[in-house]
């Protein structure tokens, strides 16, 4: 049957070019093997010939189905499930790329991208390196496509195709109104695209600028780590066991610059829309792209050590094996729901478990095999390391970052262990605590030895020339610590003193680490930054963190309160996070005070921006925050909250929304409205609350007036008003011969009319609110404070400076290596 | 015995040390019956919202508090009482995990963790919701 508006074209395109990729990868791969396989050069040339052809038709399958999938989506082909399902109408043109990624088929699609672009690169700069280490990007680029593939086999589907048309996919089986006759059983209506007006839209929390920039660039910090595992493994292949160590190494560290830079981007996005309050939170998807990336630098360190003094060759290869083998591990972790309940995001699980496994174990099993193998070839030095040489101290440092990424990775894998021994070990109580609490440890040690081991020579270093360098940067991290001690603060108390001294132990550290590495630069380099990459990115290290300690460590709660009404907090009571403001009513919260000032809408979408002012009650700041919510925006009902944040050069201040009010409460005030409320319970009106201070019953009435058995109740209020005036009034109901009486409260200034209704036998009471003025508005809200964030963004951003500069260094002294040889 | 390797040893053993006190500090998933066996100690428990119960919060009076019946799978309920805003998906949910102890006959949570009927899902699911069905009805 012919269907009225659709597109097939391009669907037919993209078919065409998954199949063209997935053949083209798998001959790239045959022939680079055969390439690298071959006895005589000749033979290895013709071959390698074929290859690079198959390899470059790969790479123009790759980007034609990208293009074809962004054109499906730019164009709003809704007939195309992935347009649908990802994408709508009304969404920015920024954000249309975030909707290509959102999708798992999308993601492999990026990743295979970067492999093409490496894999170009790869094929121009590697010379003899190119067959063996293309044979691996070739095949993981044959394994990428198997992933968009959606073929079948004896009814085993392969992979998920991004171009499967809307009405194949199922989603449209049970729609009774796009089906002739309105009977589910019967075909689709020939014009059924006329009910297909708009996609399900991209998930909100996803439409983020950040969103735009942080997958390309992860993707690419995951795809090239790749590289230097290719690299190892064309090592021991060739067996040519250390040569491939100068060509990896650039590789290598362009890999942890960008791995490293994506990673934090994540943080970034977290800390600009997601509402847990800060960057970083343990949570399995971030340590699965941390832990490679710290395997990767344990092995960038040990191949540096390998290079000035042949030790620590073995470990190299394990780090770059152990880096891309988590790398597909994160993937298989990710993307398979195995995390289910202890992950905050929700993964769809496209039913490809199998295949995410397969894709792990035949690359890690092989080559850890292929590793243990050829073990014992690989050279190494017998000689013992000097305790004064560089490489002793650098080696520990390598090994209790890989340990630590291990031991991260290992308390991650909690539901895979569930899953192999049948167990039911859920995450402790304070699951942060649990990683912080051995990771403050490391920072320690890391940060101590990133300090002084630049210091070292290679081999032995005389104790004159050691002590004599690091004397000056010494004395000035004391004297910047002494200061930091005297005038800075580390409240964090929560995880008891030693905790507490550990965090002041690892600032001290890492002050230490910034002003040695910073100070190296002149004392060992002499000021030529062309040299420097290593230090400058060690100082962008001791930034990073210094910035998590005291952001973390003071990150203050702004919006703690009683109950959620801006009273003064009384001794000993706990305090709670959310904060209600009523419109026009400044709240006073600790360092500032709050007003909410009203609220306006996104022209398009169901996006409320909420606009709150801060003011410092020392007078010094005064700014409007904008925090967002989108509404029961697209079938996700409720409220999907983007904070907004304050910038400052030393601090933060950070708020989102919690909750708003349901409109169906709001209803007209002009009766008595009434609210069952006990001591201690506010309620609040248009212009102020109301503290119900006690419930009292009179013991002693004139009998004359009440009757024997009379009763009277008395509740005196506090009224706070949003003028700053407060009032205090009683609330009387009497009972008095048999009869109830409740004298009404007038409070003229604030048209307000109290009145007790009725007092029940457990002490609450009904209380009526009667006033002129319109209806309450409110909001919600959690405030932070986070100091000192700064230092952690720029940090970044130096490591991944100083880790290019020092790029840029070894490809230039490889080029003129191979000139002179 | 070089240096370096005792070193390696040392923190290899360090490493599974950790982790070893890290399974020593786990909690578990539990039932409401299994969870209230154990008043006091920190379990998550797996359960889902009792719709046919009112849900009690009120952002004006006090928005840190929150609080619902849960029921289980195996047809228990508890009350659940959480001192923080009301998840914004929490009617949605087909699932909650609960972070916290039983105590005093009410499940005192400290973290709610809402699990969502996944686009995909939805999809799949018979009679769920599809595009073009309100706009043909």
């Amino acid at each position: 049957m012919d269907y009225i508006g659709e597109h097939l074209l391009p669907g037919q395109l993209g078919h065409f070019f998954i199949v063209l990729s997935l053949v083209a990868s798998l001959v790239a791969t045959i022939t680079y093997f055969l390439a690298a396989q071959s006895k005589t050069e000749a033979d290895a040339i013709s071959w390698k010939k074929l290859a690079r052809y198959a390899f470059i038709l790969e790479v123009i399958s790759v980007f034609a189905i990208f293009g074809i999938l962004f054109y499906i989506i730019h164009n709003h082909l809704f007939e195309y499930h992935y347009a649908w399902k990802h994408s709508s109408r009304s969404l920015e043109f920024k954000y249309l790329l975030a909707c290509f990624w959102e999708g798992q088929e999308g993601s492999f699609l990026l990743w295979s991208a970067c492999h093409s672009v490496l894999g170009v690169i790869l094929i121009k700069r590697s010379r003899n390196w190119e067959a063996p280490v293309m044979t691996i990007v070739s095949f993981a680029q044959f394994a990428l496509a198997t992933m968009v593939a959606g073929l079948y086999f004896f009814g085993w589907k392969m992979g998920s195709n991004p171009f499967i048309l809307l009405r194949d996919s199922g989603v449209l089986d049970n729609a009774t109104g796009l089906h002739i006759n309105f009977d589910v059983n019967q075909p689709l209506r020939p014009d059924y695209m006329l009910s297909v007006k708009d996609g399900n839209d991209l998930n909100p929390l996803l439409q983020n600028y950040w969103m735009v920039i942080h997958p390309p660039v992860l993707f690419m910090g995951f795809a090239s780590t790749i590289v230097p595992f290719a690299f190892a493994m064309a090592g021991l292949w060739k067996k040519q066991y250390g040569e491939w160590t100068k060509p990896a190494l650039p590789w290598a560290l362009f890999s942890a610059a960008v791995l490293g830079v994506g990673i934090m981007m994540g943080g970034m996005w977290a800390y600009e829309s997601l509402t847990f309050g800060g960057y970083w939170a343990w949570d399995p998807v971030e340590n699965a792209s941390l832990v490679p990336w710290m395997i990767l630098v344990s092995g960038i360190h040990t191949l540096l050590i390998y290079r000035h003094s042949g030790h620590s060759l073995r470990a190299t290869y394990l780090f770059f094996i152990l880096a891309f083998g988590f790398i597909l591990y994160s993937t298989f972790l990710t993307r398979s729901g195995i995390l289910g309940e202890s992950s905050v995001h929700a993964f769809t699980d496209l039913g490809m478990n199998f295949q995410l496994l397969t894709f792990l174990l035949i690359f890690v099993l092989p080559s850890l095999a292929f590793f243990f193998a050829r073990y014992n070839k690989i050279p190494s030095v017998q000689k013992e390391e000097n305790t004064s040489s560089r490489e002793f101290w650098m080696f520990i440092g390598a090994l209790v970052f890989f340990l630590s990424a291990i031991v991260i990775i290992g308390k991650t894998s909690l539901p895979v262990f569930n899953k192999i021994f049948g167990t039911n070990i859920a995450p402790p109580e304070d699951a942060e605590f649990a990683y912080n609490s051995i990771q403050i440890y490391v920072a320690i040690i890391m940060a101590a030895l990133t300090a002084v081991s630049q210091y070292l020579k290679y081999k032995d270093t005389s104790g004159k020339y050691f002590w004599k360098k690091i004397l000056i940067p010494t004395i000035i991290t004391l004297i910047l610590s002494a200061l930091f001690i005297v005038f800075g603060d580390i409240d964090y108390n929560k995880k008891g003193p030693v905790f507490q001294g550990s965090i002041w132990l690892a600032v001290v550290c890492s002050i230490y680490t910034i002003v040695a590495n910073a100070g190296y630069i002149w004392l060992g380099l002499k000021g030529n930054l062309k040299l420097s990459g290593g230090s400058i990115s060690h100082v962008g290290f001791g930034m990073v963190l210094l910035g998590i300690l005291i952001s973390s460590s003071n990150k203050e709660i702004l919006s703690n309160n009683i109950g959620g009404i801006p009273a003064p907090l009384a001794e000993g009571e706990d305090p709670r996070e959310n904060l209600t403001l009523v419109k026009d009513m400044t709240a006073n919260m600790g360092r500032y005070s709050l007003t909410y000032e009203g609220d306006s809408a996104h022209p398009k979408k169901q996006q409320w921006y909420y606009k709150v002012r801060f003011k410092s009650n020392d007078g010094k700041e005064e700014f409007v925050l904008l925090p967002n919510a989108f509404v029961n925006y697209k079938g996700n009902e409720g409220l999907m909250a983007n904070p907004s944040a304050k910038h400052y050069w030393d601090h933060d201040v950070f708020t989102y929304i919690t909750s708003i009010p349901n409109p169906e409460n709001e209803k007209d005030t002009s009766s008595f409205k009434p609210f069952t409320r006990k001591t201690g319970d506010s309620l609040f009106y248009s212009r102020g609350f109301i503290i119900i201070q006690d419930v009292k019953q009179k013991d002693s009435i004139p009998e004359e007036l009440f009757g024997a058995d009379g009763t009277l109740y008395e509740v005196p209020l506090k009224i706070y008003s949003k003028t700053g005036s407060t009032y205090s009034v009683t609330s009387r109901l009497a009972n008095a011969k048999g009869e109830w009486f409740a004298i009404p409260d007038t409070i003229t200034s604030e048209s307000l009319v109290l009145q007790l209704q009725k007092v029940n036998p457990d002490k609450t009471i009904e209380m009526g609110v009667k006033e002129s003025s319109a209806v309450l508005k409110y909001v919600t809200l959690k405030a932070y404070r986070f100091p000192f964030i700064k230092l952690l963004w720029y940090g970044v951003w130096i490591t991944a400076i100083g880790i290019l500069i020092s790029m840029v260094r070894r490809i230039q002294l490889n080029r003129k290596n191979s000139i002179s040889s | 015995m070089k240096k370096i390797h005792i070193v390696l040893l040392v923190l290899i053993a360090g490493s599974i040390g950790v982790l070893l006190t890290f399974l020593q500090t786990a909690s578990t998933y539990d039932t409401i019956d299994t969870a209230m066996a154990k008043p006091g100690k920190f379990v998550h428990l797996m359960a889902k919202l009792d719709k046919s119960q009112p849900i009690e919060y009120d952002a004006v009076n006090n928005p840190n508090y929150l609080s619902f019946t849960a029921v289980d799978t195996l047809g228990k309920s508890v009350k659940v009482v959480y001192h923080n805003a009301k998840p914004d998906n929490l009617e949605l949910s087909e699932k909650l995990v609960l972070k916290g102890k039983y105590n005093d006959g009410k499940f005192e949570c400290k973290d709610i963790q809402t699990k969502c009927p996944s686009k995909y899902k939805e999809e799949q699911a018979k009679g769920g919701q599809h595009p073009g069905t309100k706009e043909t009805k």
